[in-house]
């Protein structure tokens, strides 16, 4: 008869007995450690954070507080420009401002000078996906994703490719200290204000005897006054796809406000403890259109600390958290000691 | 060959053709090698999650507005199908094989005049079979002839019904003629017309037409599939209906998908997810119109729109198609697949338990169905079969009362030493007594006490089998009196033979043959049964046994003083649970006896009204009866049933008994095993023969005033009589019992009385429906899933219990009996029924806390992941820019956060196995669906939605118009898609820590790794390498390096992770402080562990204990049953003169 079991061991005949193994594991018997929400462990939880955040929180403002931050909009005081810059037909007609602006005191240490813009949706995902890496990397490339800035109607492709390099940020912006009524021109470094990795590993230029004839065959995009390997004549290791004015800018912003870094105070001469006070003026070249689509643009000198640059917001909300966390902690005490108070009361 | 046309009265001509080519073959099976992928690859595509990806890949071609890479779909979606693929081809690899092995069960079948061994598949209708002893039957058969008597074939129901008495079977004398002739059989010749197949297992009709003339066809020449032969040595039939329309396979029912309300509950919140997509999407979508029409017009000068869109409204719409891509992770693929392995999972460890591992045949439990673990954490009902359930279906006699004196003890105080009954040689071994002094009573010829043991082996219907000598088995039409005869063969009165009109008796060594001059059998209503033979001395006796109520009216006045003392022994045998007798005899005067037996034999000849007279001329007899004592069987509970049922019942679980048995014998199991006992207010008995007066009594028993017109229940059912009814659950004033038999049972059913059918026994603790049907069992299982919320449990061994293990939410079939029809239908299964509470309170409840606790897990990380971008929206023109990196958004689901959280829904314990089986309660908000529902579903997305607000906020406000320590930018967007990214992962994997109340290594192992394998993968990917090689794939080189040795990042990081976990730390503290549920208070109970003590202080006078068929009175006394000659017990012993009485019964 069929008989699906039998005796394990009957008849001489011995089946591997279907007994499971007894392992922990298949047991659900693992040693294992069981942490609880007790008083013991969520109470100092509480406190310790509370602690800890509003220590970091008075730290990080104490010292942004030493921070110098001087921010210029100069996009209404360049109006004439911006009007000119309007019309596009106007885009080899070079036009100059100023922006003047005193230093009372001395700002001390490395002094940082960032370009900003305002409504400038450089996070737009058609915006950020319209480029080549592979053509920044110096290599022959076909097929991209540049569009609609890959090539010209007859064909010639642009390089750099792609929306980002297009509207690549072309304002020259100078500072000049005013000592004596005579203008010194402050002295910046144009290089190693971009990532070692973006200047070094992701853009390369073509591999050619000379840079213009490794760009032969390309055209500047659309919005360029000059070919990419005339970025900076001055340096060799600064031109091309490796200008650092050009990797700044293709490292696109996260937001539509954002800084990127131009230049740095180099640090010589009467600039060597940072810069003096006094009176400055930019002296800006400007030919990057805003105010069509409502965009501002700033100039900004800063130093900077350990925690990076002037940002009050960090600072500001680890005190807040340290706070509630702390009064958190309280209203748990207070709780907990009017449950337990209840419970000892009922078990009279 | 042999010939017959099956005809059916419907379309005759389509049926011939149909069953000419129906064979007995069974196919469950789905696929075979070369439909697989088609069909599995169509099949999984009609899940609407899998659609819904397959409509999202496609979107994603469309390349105005693919927002994400292919591949972030496609690699899922491929893993996904993948995984579905193999657990679908291995499922059902198993049920091919298993398909296999029934159907090459080896059967002989007539062919060409020779028998030819064929397997189960090939036979077809019309085929002539021969079946053997103990052999399954085939198909359902026409009996044609057998080895027994007058063709009488025995065969055990078990799988059919879940009887194990013997039932007997007769065929028609015309074809029980062909006897084993294979030449005759060979050209039987005969026409059968038939019903249409259909699933009732106790009704057939047909004809016969032999040579012209017409045979009637019923049910008592059936051998139906499920049965086993008995007692018989071979039997021929002919196959009528095979394969799928035998009455067993039309019972079984279809085979339904099932789901749990885990299941139904997730598809209604993905509903909802889509709901809340869309909106999210909309919003999204109008806002990219204002903003295109607003500043994006304007901004053309360095971004122009995109070839082809020429309006902002039509860059909207694009817009809101490209949201759908990036936000389509709130409803992440692979919940389907990691919910399908926490489910498989679990069930594996129910293989694994070896606290439900049956070492006595060897039989571990089994989840045979792999997608309802989490539904056994909720059950509220659970039906029960007893026989085999409850029971192990062996009677045991454990004591006795004998004139006075009180014997045995019970079988579970095993420390006894067991009697010794080597003094007999035809004792059976494996009898076991505890108490010596009966034996020594016995040894002593204590005269009160031979009588009560002769009574036992001469007062019976049993039939003796004598296959080699000395080995003597008995066929009993009940166990309760195999289990007296074989008490009584022990002590030395061994009933070795019987033929129609004598008794063959050893009586301590010496071979007695008693005449048997009638049998007063047994019937419902005498509730007794009688014997009058004649001893080898010549004097005449009446022995009876029978229910106590009924004997003790019959008893002579002298016996007053010793009734009461055995009065008092029955009490307390009762209180045990026992099943008792009472046995009494009398010695007849001989002049009445020959008067009394005259009119006997013209009562038993009248034409009219036989069974009143002889009814009446019984109750004339069996009076004056002189007391001998008690009996008392043991109905053998399982072990440990009484104290899985207190469990249970503490467990908030309700349990019914549906039973096959009749109610005495059913209420005597509900007390034993601690259903009913006298705490109870009341136990109703409902057996009402109409409709009317069902009604009636369900009315009048509990809160007769529900009834009315004005109750709120009633008022509420009227209004609205469209939409699915529910029950709210309604508290009764006390404790009751309810018992229904299967005959009221078919009128509650019916529609109008269904609804207070349930209420009544709704309100009952418990509820016990004996002599029911299998279809009523399903009925009855319906009914409740019908108008109750709640989740069902049906457990049973027997086939007749496969359709309401196919009906409850979940089955249990109990493994290692007789039949598999139950555990091959059912979901689950193992040996005992006492793992049934391991199964629910242990498994059950793991298995549904997990799932929850991951089901929760889940939806939250994917709203904190997901919600980012809808926020970042509103910074980015609305243009479906991704906040992370699009591999990260790949491997998200796959590789970051999958580990963990299948660790914690595979080991988590809230508390151990030991405290879920120590404090049932633990298992009430399972059935209550505390731990997710809809309430906790939205709290989960109110979590997600406020981490997702911290997760972009922060980094943002750490981020905007900042730059790094030394003066360069940070505020770049690969530095913001890591930081997001980063903080999103920790603060989930420091949830994941939270919601994770057992730290196996595993577990540490999983969540360190992840986070571990998060950095290593980023390093790797932001590598200068990867870069060079893959450069268009993967753009974010250096991010890692430069950002994340930055300070603010990392305070950032710091302080996100703080804002996002430290409230629900002190959310969940408070609540537990609060509001605590039973696993929060189970510190402070364990100091106070209970004491468990089963009580057991029932005073109810069990009933008698027989089998509710006729007894084989009639069958002995007509001789028909008896072989013509019986190889050992009847040679020499057999007195010459016997022979006068011979055929007096016919």
């Amino acid at each position: 008869v069929n008989k699906q079991y039998s005796f394990p061991t009957q008849g001489g005949e011995t089946r591997p007995s279907r007994c499971p193994d007894n392992s922990a594991f298949k047991q659900q018997k693992l040693p294992a450690w069981k942490p609880q929400l007790t008083i013991a462990t969520v109470l100092p939880s509480f406190f310790l954070t509370g602690a800890f955040c509003l220590a970091v929180g008075v730290c990080l403002i104490l010292v942004s507080a030493c921070l110098f931050l001087s921010q210029i909009d100069y996009s209404d005081k360049c109006s004439d420009c911006s009007k000119l810059r309007e019309n596009s037909s106007n885009w080899n007609k070079e036009c100059y401002c100023s922006v003047n602006f005193t230093l009372k005191e001395d700002i001390l240490g490395d002094v940082f000078m960032y370009y900003g813009l305002q409504n400038f949706y450089q996070n737009h995902r058609r915006y950020v996906i319209s480029r080549s890496d592979a053509q920044l990397l110096g290599r022959n490339v076909n097929r991209s994703y540049c569009a609609p800035f890959t090539t010209y109607r007859n064909g010639t492709p642009m390089a750099p490719c792609g929306a980002i390099a297009n509207s690549m940020f072309n304002d020259t912006i100078d500072l000049f200290y005013n000592l004596n009524s005579s203008a010194i021109q402050v002295p910046v470094l144009k290089t190693g204000n971009s990532w070692w990795t973006d200047k070094n590993v992701k853009f390369r230029n073509p591999k050619s005897y000379n840079l213009s004839s490794a760009f032969a065959g390309t055209a500047r995009p659309p919005y360029w006054h000059k070919p990419v390997y005339l970025l900076d004549e001055e340096d060799e290791r600064n031109n091309g796809y490796v200008n650092e004015d050009l990797i700044i800018w293709m490292r696109v912003s996260a937001f539509a406000t954002f800084r990127n870094l131009y230049r740095r105070v180099k640090r010589i001469r009467q600039f060597a403890d940072g810069l003096p006070a006094g009176n400055y003026t930019f002296r800006i070249s400007y030919n990057f259109p805003v105010t069509k689509f409502k965009g501002r643009k700033h100039v900004i000198l800063s130093t900077v600390v350990w925690s990076g640059g002037s940002n009050p917001f960090l600072g500001i909300a680890y005190v807040v958290s340290g706070t509630a966390a702390t009064l958190t902690g309280f209203v748990i005490t207070a709780i907990h000691l009017k449950l337990r108070k209840k419970k000892t009361y009922f078990q009279k | 060959m042999g010939c017959a046309v099956i005809l059916f009265p419907v379309l005759p001509i389509l049926f011939i053709f149909l069953f000419f080519l129906q064979n007995n073959s069974i196919k469950t099976s789905k696929y075979n090698f070369f439909t697989f992928l088609p069909l599995n690859l169509f099949e999984q595509f009609q899940r609407i999650a899998n659609a819904y990806f397959l409509f999202l890949l496609i979107l994603q071609l469309i390349p105005q507005i693919s927002s994400l890479a292919w591949f972030t779909t496609v690699v899922p979606l491929v893993l996904v199908l993948a995984v579905s693929g193999v657990k679908d081809a291995i499922d059902d690899f198993n049920r091919h094989k298993s398909d296999k092995h029934v159907n090459n069960r080896p059967v002989q079948v007539l062919i060409n005049g020779m028998l030819k061994d064929e397997k189960w598949m090939n036979v077809q209708v019309g085929d002539i079979i021969k079946l053997e002893n103990n052999n399954f039957v085939t198909a359902d058969l026409l009996l044609l002839s057998s080895s027994e008597p007058h063709s009488l074939t025995y065969i055990e129901t078990a799988e059919l019904d879940g009887e194990t008495n013997l039932k007997v079977k007769q065929a028609l004398t015309v074809t029980a003629e062909l006897g084993e002739d294979l030449q005759k059989l060979t050209e039987f010749n005969g026409e059968v017309k038939c019903e249409a197949p259909n699933n009732k297992l106790d009704k057939f009709t047909g004809t016969l037409t032999l040579r012209g003339e017409k045979y009637a066809l019923d049910n008592e020449k059936m051998l139906l599939r499920g049965c086993t032969i008995r007692n018989t040595e071979w039997c021929f039939g002919l196959v009528i209906y095979a394969g799928p329309d035998t009455k067993l396979m039309q019972n079984s029912g279809k085979t339904t998908f099932k789901r749990t309300s885990i299941d139904r509950l997730m598809n209604v919140l993905v509903l909802v997810i889509f709901a809340f997509l869309a909106l999210m999407c909309l919003i999204l979508a109008i806002g990219n119109g204002i903003w295109e029409y607003d500043k994006g017009y304007y901004f053309q000068v360095y971004l122009p729109w995109a070839e082809g869109v020429n309006s902002a409204s039509y860059s909207g719409f694009l817009m809101f198609w490209s949201y759908v891509i990036i936000l389509n992770t709130v409803v992440p693929i692979s919940l389907y697949v990691s919910v399908e392995i926490i489910r498989l999972g679990n069930s594996f460890y129910i293989d694994w338990d070896r606290k439900m591992y049956y070492p006595l045949n060897d039989t571990p439990a089994q989840a045979r169905t792999t997608t309802l673990n989490e539904e056994l954490g909720q059950i509220k009902y659970i039906f029960s079969d007893k026989t085999g359930t409850l029971t192990q279906n062996i009677m045991c006699f454990n004591k006795c009362s004998i004139n006075g004196k009180s014997y045995g003890m019970l079988s579970t105080c095993l420390i006894l030493r067991k009697v010794d009954f080597s003094y007999n040689q035809l004792a059976d071994p494996k009898f076991a007594f505890y108490d010596h002094s009966l034996v020594e009573a016995v040894k002593l010829s204590d005269v009160p006490t031979h009588r009560f043991f002769r009574l036992l082996s001469l007062c019976h219907t049993v039939m003796p089998e004598e296959k080699k000598e000395g080995n003597l088995v008995y066929q009993a039409q009940s166990p309760d009196e195999g289990a007296l005869v074989t008490a009584a063969r022990n002590f030395g009165f061994v009933f070795r033979a019987r033929t129609p009109e004598t008794i063959t008796i050893v009586e301590m060594g010496e071979t007695k043959i008693y005449k048997l001059l009638a049998i007063l059998d047994f019937n419902n209503v005498r509730k007794r049964m009688s014997v009058i033979v004649r001893s080898p001395e010549g004097d005449l006796t009446l022995y009876c046994k029978g229910a106590d109520t009924i004997l003790y009216e019959l008893l002579h006045s002298s016996c007053d003083t010793l009734k009461e003392e055995t009065t008092e022994h029955l009490n307390e045998f009762a209180g045990e649970g026992l099943r008792t007798l009472v046995v009494a005899y009398k010695n007849l005067d001989e002049d009445y006896f020959q008067e009394w037996i005259r009119r006997h034999h013209e009562a038993s000849t009248a034409l009219e009204g036989r069974e009143d007279k002889l009814s009446e001329l019984y109750e004339e007899i069996e009076k004056d009866l002189m007391l001998l004592g008690a009996t008392a069987i043991e109905d053998k509970l399982q072990d440990g049933v009484p104290q899985t049922i207190e469990t249970l019942a503490k467990a908030n679980i309700k349990i019914w008994v549906l039973t096959g048995d009749k109610q005495e014998t059913a209420m005597n199991i509900g007390y034993s095993c601690n259903l009913l006992n006298d705490d109870m207010e009341d136990v109703f008995i409902i057996e009402g023969s109409t409709s009317d007066d069902v009604l009636n009594e369900l009315r009048k028993k509990m809160k007769p005033d529900s009834f009315l017109d004005s109750d709120e229940i009633n008022i509420q059912f009227e209004k609205s009589s469209k939409k699915p009814k529910i029950i709210p659950d309604e508290q009764a004033n006390g404790v009751y019992g309810l018992v229904i038999t299967g005959h009221s049972l078919a009128y509650a059913l019916e529609g109008n009385l269904e609804l207070e059918l349930v209420r009544t026994a709704c309100l009952c603790k418990v509820v016990i429906c004996c002599r029911v049907t299998p279809l009523q069992k399903a009925q009855v299982v319906e009914l409740v899933k019908k108008y109750k919320k709640a989740v069902t449990l049906a457990i049973g061994d027997g086939a007749n219990d496969v359709s309401m293990i196919k009906t409850a939410h979940i089955g249990v079939g109990i493994s290692g009996q007789e039949g598999m029809q139950a555990v091959l239908s059912s979901d689950f299964s193992f040996a005992q029924f006492r793992y049934l509470q391991r199964l629910l309170l242990v498994h059950g409840r793991w298995s549904y806390i997990r799932m929850c606790k991951f089901l929760k897990y889940f939806f939250y990380k994917n709203f904190a992941f997901t919600l980012v971008h809808f926020w970042y929206g509103f910074f980015s023109g609305f243009s479906a820019q991704t906040v992370y990196d699009e591999w990260f958004i790949t491997l998200y689901n796959l590789v970051y956060t999958s580990l963990p959280v299948l660790g914690m829904s595979l080991f988590d314990q809230d508390v151990d196995d030991r405290w879920s089986m120590l404090f049932p309660q633990l298992y009430v908000p399972g059935q209550q669906n505390l731990y997710f529902n809809k309430t906790v579903f939205v709290k989960c997305m109110l979590q997600g939605i406020y981490s997702s607000l911290i997760l972009f906020f922060i980094p943002y406000g750490a981020m905007y118009n900042t730059m790094r320590s030394d003066g360069k930018a940070i505020a770049d967007y690969q530095s913001f898609a890591l930081m997001a990214q980063t903080c999103l992962l920790i603060v989930v994997s420091v949830q994941i820590g939270l919601d994770t109340s057992y730290w196996t290594v595993v577990n540490q192992f999983f969540i360190w790794g992840s986070l571990s394998v998060y950095f290593a993968i980023t390093f790797t990917m932001y590598s200068d390498g990867m870069y060079l090689i893959f450069t268009a794939s993967f753009p974010f080189i250096g991010t890692a390096r430069n950002t994340l040795s930055q300070p603010n990042v990392w305070l950032a990081i710091f302080l996100s992770i703080t804002l996002c976990v430290l409230p629900v730390v002190g959310f969940r503290f408070l609540k537990a402080q609060l509001k605590p549920t039973p696993s929060d208070k189970i510190p402070s109970w364990q100091s106070q562990v209970p004491t468990r003590r089963l009580r057991r202080t029932s005073t109810r006078r069990s009933g008698y204990a027989f089998s509710h068929q006729h007894g084989f009175g009639a069958l002995i006394m007509s001789g028909r049953n008896m072989r013509p000659k019986s190889p050992f017990a009847t040679t020499g012993t057999f007195s010459p003169n016997s022979d006068k009485h011979k055929h007096k019964g016919l």
